[in-house]
């Protein structure tokens, strides 16, 4: 079957709608409707959509109860090792930067599962730096052994593989893939990843596709926001997700939103996304895909994320650290980012009990 | 009676239990809605963490329908099903086979793959299908114990829209049809009760309204009045004007 490829549709991808003068008028348009459309989702990122931002996330909040009922997922990051050979100047992890660099043996992966798991969680998302010397394919899957006898999902976030490799990585157990393209504006990207595999655009690209054809069950996409001009990179992810979304209908797609955060030694200036925008850009992502997880990072900070949590959030993260290892002072890593909401899982399960929403800990089964 | 297998039941509407904003208010749900069956997701049961296990607030003496969701493709559906009757659920099993998540369109193609083998393995099987006539016999035809045709899609609330090709299956299919998914007030459930289909489930109408108890006992209501007039045969209700002048009066001539 031939059909166009993302690299084909982007190019086809009328950027210029994104400029195009929108009136309130239009914006009511698109709120009256059923199903909502790329060029919807332009009209909803307009700056006159802002004057609408009530309407819709009223909205927004009642196609998620209607889809995912009240409730919200929790999951746990666990950071297996930051070696990395790319140099993204954006990064804590940068390989030229000289910081405290650690793999975690099994035995450690086991103590920092068995902690995890304690606490009632049951969806880890495994995280590596890119180093196929120090966290390679086989260390992963030993990894993802060992998380698989504690959690009923696992999933990863590392570095772009092959389709081989991905069915390599199902088989050992993993459920869930996520890979952020950072940013979709070629000319930013270049500019960002100076060095290492990661410079390589097109294969990042297509990396979501290659984890969908190995038989990846949910695929969770996303730009890191603040990287570069941010309508245009929210605009073309979302076309990449309807993209993904129509070639690929049996995968869960998701996606993240994350906004960039102070880090170690950084030497790049981001772009500021004030949080009426922010909010602006989750509610569009809602309307026009009601059915896609949509998740929240640790970070944001935890009022905002109170408050996100009725409006198109379906999973959340706690108890979270980006570091690799013992968080003890002077004895852990580097951490990749700095987070926001600092809150364990029990007070972040506490705060979402009290909103008069569900916490799902489990939503797989291993077969 | 609604038979399913060998089980008998007198309530005639099922309850799911996904989408509640606290597990802890279902019994009080189940009981206002007389259900004697309450569907399952096994990807939710959290056998590990017992406040959280919803199997725990599910009241002991009801019968609880687990489903496959989550499976892509008959051969993961039927590897869920034996592991519900592994854990415990026992042999009935509802086929829930999604490669959509848009729309979460059901493939009826392997839900009739995983029915047979699984009815051949000695499971009750009720799959949930997008209504089909064709795809109904088949069904029957492997060894079905009920029809569960959508009335609209997952989660959308809008009501009976496949009533005219459910009617159908009604009709010609001489097994239980359960109208599931799409119902997203009592008058739709009423609706589908008075033209014959043998049950209701509903999970979304019930679990996200403000009131959950009392839309449960709404729905109650709401079905047993759809089956009363059923039974009591509806009396006729065309809508459009009837000729005056007889048609047949030449007869007579």
């Amino acid at each position: 079957m031939s059909r166009m490829s993302i690299e084909e549709k982007f190019k086809k991808l009328d950027m210029s709608i994104l400029d195009k003068k929108v009136t309130i008028n239009q914006v009511k348009n698109v709120l009256g409707k059923d199903y909502l459309n790329l060029e919807d989702f332009a009209i909803l990122l307009s700056e006159k959509a802002k004057i609408c931002l009530e309407e819709m996330a009223k909205r927004a909040h009642e196609e998620s109860v209607r889809n995912f009922g009240k409730t919200i997922q929790l999951y746990t990051p666990l950071y297996l090792g930051n070696h990395c050979v790319n140099k993204c100047i954006y990064c804590a992890f940068n390989s030229e930067h000289s910081i405290k660099r650690k793999t975690l043996e099994l035995d450690e992966i086991k103590a920092e599962c068995e902690k995890i798991a304690r606490s009632g969680l049951q969806d880890i998302l495994l995280l590596t730096g890119e180093s196929r010397k120090h966290t390679g394919l086989n260390y992963i899957k030993q990894a993802v052994k060992v998380a698989k006898e504690y959690f009923s999902s696992v999933s990863v976030e590392i570095y772009p593989l092959e389709e081989l490799e991905y069915k390599d990585l199902i088989q050992a157990g993993v459920s869930g893939l996520t890979i952020y393209q950072e940013t979709y504006c070629e000319s930013s990207y270049k500019e960002l990843h100076l060095k290492g595999p990661k410079t390589n655009y097109q294969h990042r690209l297509n990396t979501p596709e290659r984890g969908a054809k190995a038989g990846m069950y949910a695929i969770n996409i996303g730009v890191l926001l603040g990287l570069s001009n941010i309508k245009n990179d929210v605009y073309k992810l979302a076309a990449h997700l309807t993209y993904l979304m129509h070639v690929y209908p049996g995968v869960e797609w998701g996606l993240s939103l994350p906004r960039i955060q102070k880090i170690e030694n950084a030497v790049f200036e981001s772009i500021e996304i004030t949080d009426k925008q922010y909010l602006q850009i989750l509610l569009a992502f809602r309307l026009c895909f009601p059915r896609i997880s949509i998740n929240l990072s640790t970070r944001e900070n935890s009022i905002l994320r109170n408050h996100l949590l009725s409006l198109g959030i379906t999973k959340m993260s706690a108890g979270v650290k980006t570091s690799v290892g013992e968080s003890k002072k002077g004895d852990g890593s580097t951490a990749q980012f700095e987070i926001s909401d600092t809150r364990s899982v029990e007070e972040i399960s506490n705060m979402i009990t009290c909103a008069g929403y569900q916490i799902i800990y489990k939503d797989w089964v291993s077969i | 009676m609604l038979k399913l297998g060998e089980h008998e039941f007198e309530s005639r509407l099922i309850i799911g239990s996904g989408k509640f904003s606290n597990n802890a208010l279902m019994p009080e749900v189940i009981r206002a809605s007389g259900a004697e069956i309450v569907t399952l997701a096994l990807r939710r049961v959290n056998l590990k963490d017992n406040k959280e296990n919803v199997l725990n607030f599910i009241p002991v003496g009801l019968l609880l329908l687990p489903n496959t969701s989550g499976a892509r493709n008959a051969e993961e559906a039927i590897r869920i099903a034996r592991l519900s009757k592994e854990m415990g659920c026992g042999s009935l099993i509802k086929i829930e086979v999604i490669n959509d998540s848009k729309y979460l369109m059901p493939d009826n193609e392997e839900t009739i793959k995983a029915t047979e083998i699984l009815v051949k393995e000695g499971f009750i099987v009720l799959p949930y299908i997008t209504p089909d006539l064709i795809v109904s016999r088949k069904l029957r035809d492997v060894g079905a114990s009920a029809i569960m045709p959508l009335g609209s899609p997952i989660g959308s609330n809008r009501g009976f829209q496949t009533k005219e090709i459910v009617r159908l299956i009604v009709e010609e299919i001489n097994l239980p049809v359960i109208l599931d998914a799409g119902i997203g007030k009592p008058s739709q459930a009423c609706d589908a009760m008075e033209m014959g289909v043998d049950a209701v489930m509903v999970n979304t109408a019930i679990a996200t309204s403000d009131n959950p108890v009392e839309m449960a006992r709404a729905f109650k209501l709401a079905v047993e009045a759809g089956r009363i007039a059923f039974e009591a045969k509806l009396g006729l209700t065309r809508e459009s004007a009837v000729a005056s002048s007889p048609l047949t009066g030449f007869l007579d001539e």
